[in-house]
């Protein structure tokens, strides 16, 4: 039985020293019961503390916008706290201006919660909720963009045309974690109880994989939302809109709220660009509500169209057209610029807008890849 | 049999005559790698001579107690590690409630220590040298005094380095070794007024 002595004794002292460390994680880490105070006295919370504030919060039903799920590797969850918290941790750093710092904006999922705090978020905040749905329908718009329409049952959801939500995608395959991704909702405010996404496959991506190859219709998926400050403005500025692919998203939603809300006094640019034939969709609806709606022009555009000679429309880069319209149809008028799509097509189209007199700040796009 | 040296005289040569950096050579990486910084080369110096005080306590302890009377002696390598890795635990368990100040300051050095070959080399030390308890203790603290000194010591002269005129290919790593091979032979100098093993 000597053999059995070293395996015993190592066994012990790291099972000893384990119990240790756990003895006093569940003493030192205990930080008892503090409130978090939202908005000057706006909500109130108490919690346990000993959580990041991220989950903290979101375990409190507030749900501050954060792409990588709190993992610090995004930068989203920036959130102002006015208690003194210590320095700004080197996790931190990176992601924030010495602006930010100054301003005592922190990562909430960096933050630990030990003693009261006292904190400040966008009021929009508030309305965010997680939402337990269940997949109604997927419709494969092209050969790599599905449509995925989301039931959230009793659950309503208020937002305004051009607001996104984060899709919570579980853990499959070789990903462990959970991850959250990203995605403007195309549905129309008005109807309240579905929630509907353009996505387009990304080979390698975590969350377009997961939707293309293994969501289906009547699967249960949560989504939290709605985020951000993409939306139209309340001027009377002509709307010139640019997307491709599934930037089509927001702009869905915003046009046909504006047709609903009968809010078509507005001139209403809208420009799609797609490679070849088999990238567009939603063609034959935008058309009919150009129909409808004098206002609004649709200008869909092929960078390759096929040789057959039966594309009708504009061809050449979106960048190229769009460069043409405003010099040649639009005109100089007062102008706004709103875009969707990916990083390299809004950085092409500032340039497009600006080398036609059009300024920055009038020129509005969600900053997600 | 332990060695017939006063404590205190085991902490004056443990700090300057033979100390663990300069004439044994131990806890070279963080040592290089952090001394370009002299607020990190102090978080990081405190860090190591907490960690080396309490650890080889607890490892003389464990020595005497455990591993010499059940005849394990060949296992001690793995034990020390592992008592280092917990204390290393509980005390950033601990620091990080008792003083956020001093954890800030001590940021991602305190696990980072868990590897560094001063902190078990002195726990061997301990064990070949046939040390008591209060030796032990002496030791380790002068080891970690001794070690807190050096880096502070380097990462000043690596801050007049920064502004002289070092040739390309010596730069960064190449300077701070030849610089830390002076500072080796300069204490040196220290070894003729105690000699202790």
């Amino acid at each position: 039985m000597n053999f059995l002595v070293a395996p015993l004794t190592i066994a012990s002292i790291a099972g000893g020293f384990a119990a240790l460390i756990s003895i006093v994680d569940k003493h030192v880490n205990d930080y008892g019961d503090v409130t978090i105070n939202i908005n000057s006295d706006k909500k109130n919370l108490d919690v346990r503390g000993g959580d990041s504030l991220l989950t903290t919060l979101s375990s409190e039903g507030i749900f501050i916008p954060s792409a990588c799920g709190g993992r610090g590797s995004c930068g989203a969850c920036k959130c102002k706290i006015v208690t003194d918290v210590g320095p700004h941790l080197p996790t931190e750093v990176p992601y924030l201006t010495k602006e930010e710092m100054g301003d005592n904006i922190r990562l909430a999922c960096q933050i630990k919660v030990k003693k009261d705090l006292e904190l400040q978020i966008p009021d929009e905040l508030f309305n965010v909720k997680q939402f337990i749905g269940r997949v109604e329908k997927i419709v494969d718009l092209t050969h790599d963009i599905k449509e995925v329409l989301i039931d959230i049952g009793e659950e309503t959801i208020d937002f305004d045309a051009g607001a996104y939500v984060q899709l919570v995608v579980p853990p499959y395959g070789k990903i462990k974690d959970i991850n959250q991704r990203a995605y403007s909702m195309s549905s129309r405010p008005s109807d309240k109880s579905h929630i509907e996404m353009l996505i387009r496959l990304v080979p390698g991506g975590i969350a377009t994989t997961w939707v293309h190859t293994l969501l289906k219709e009547g699967d249960k998926v949560d989504v939290i939302g709605p985020f951000g400050d993409f939306r139209k403005s309340e001027t009377n500025s002509a709307m010139i809109c640019v997307a491709g692919g599934s930037g089509m998203a927001p702009f869905k939603s915003i046009l046909y709220d504006m047709f609903e809300k009968n809010d078509t006094q507005r001139e209403v640019w809208y420009f799609f660009g797609a490679r070849t034939e088999k990238d567009l969709f939603y063609l034959q609806e935008l058309r009919d509500l150009q129909e409808k709606w004098s206002n609004f022009h649709f200008v869909p555009a092929l960078s390759e169209p096929d040789t057959t000679g039966k594309w009708q429309g504009e061809t050449g880069l979106i960048t190229d057209v769009l460069d043409r319209y405003l010099k040649e149809v639009i005109g100089d008028k007062e102008r706004e610029g709103y875009l969707c799509g990916s990083p390299g097509m809004i950085n092409a189209c500032n340039n497009v807008f600006t080398e036609n007199g059009m300024d920055l700040d009038k020129i509005y796009y969600d900053s997600f890849a | 049999m332990a060695p017939d040296i006063h404590p205190f005289t085991l902490l004056l040569a443990s700090i300057f005559t033979s100390n663990i950096l300069l004439a044994n050579f131990l806890g070279m990486c963080s040592f290089i790698s952090i001394s370009k910084d002299m607020t990190s080369s102090n978080g990081l110096g405190m860090a190591v001579t907490g960690v080396l005080t309490i650890t080889g306590m607890i490892n003389w302890v464990v020595l005497k107690y455990v591993l010499v009377p059940l005849d394990l002696l060949y296992l001690r390598f793995i034990v020390f590690i592992v008592v280092i890795a917990a204390t290393v635990q509980v005390l950033e368990m601990v620091i990080d409630r008792i003083s956020p100040t001093l954890y800030m300051a001590l940021g991602i050095f305190l696990p980072l220590i868990t590897v560094n070959c001063a902190i078990l080399g002195v726990s061997l030390f301990m064990e070949i040298r046939n040390y008591t308890f209060i030796q032990t203790t002496f030791f380790s603290l002068g080891s970690g005094l001794g070690w807190w000194m050096a880096i502070m010591a380097l990462s000043a002269i690596q801050k007049k380095i920064a502004n002289a005129p070092v040739p390309a290919g010596l730069k960064g790593p190449g300077i701070t070794l030849i610089t830390i091979g002076f500072m080796a032979m300069a204490f040196i100098g220290f070894s003729g007024m105690l000699i202790v093993q």
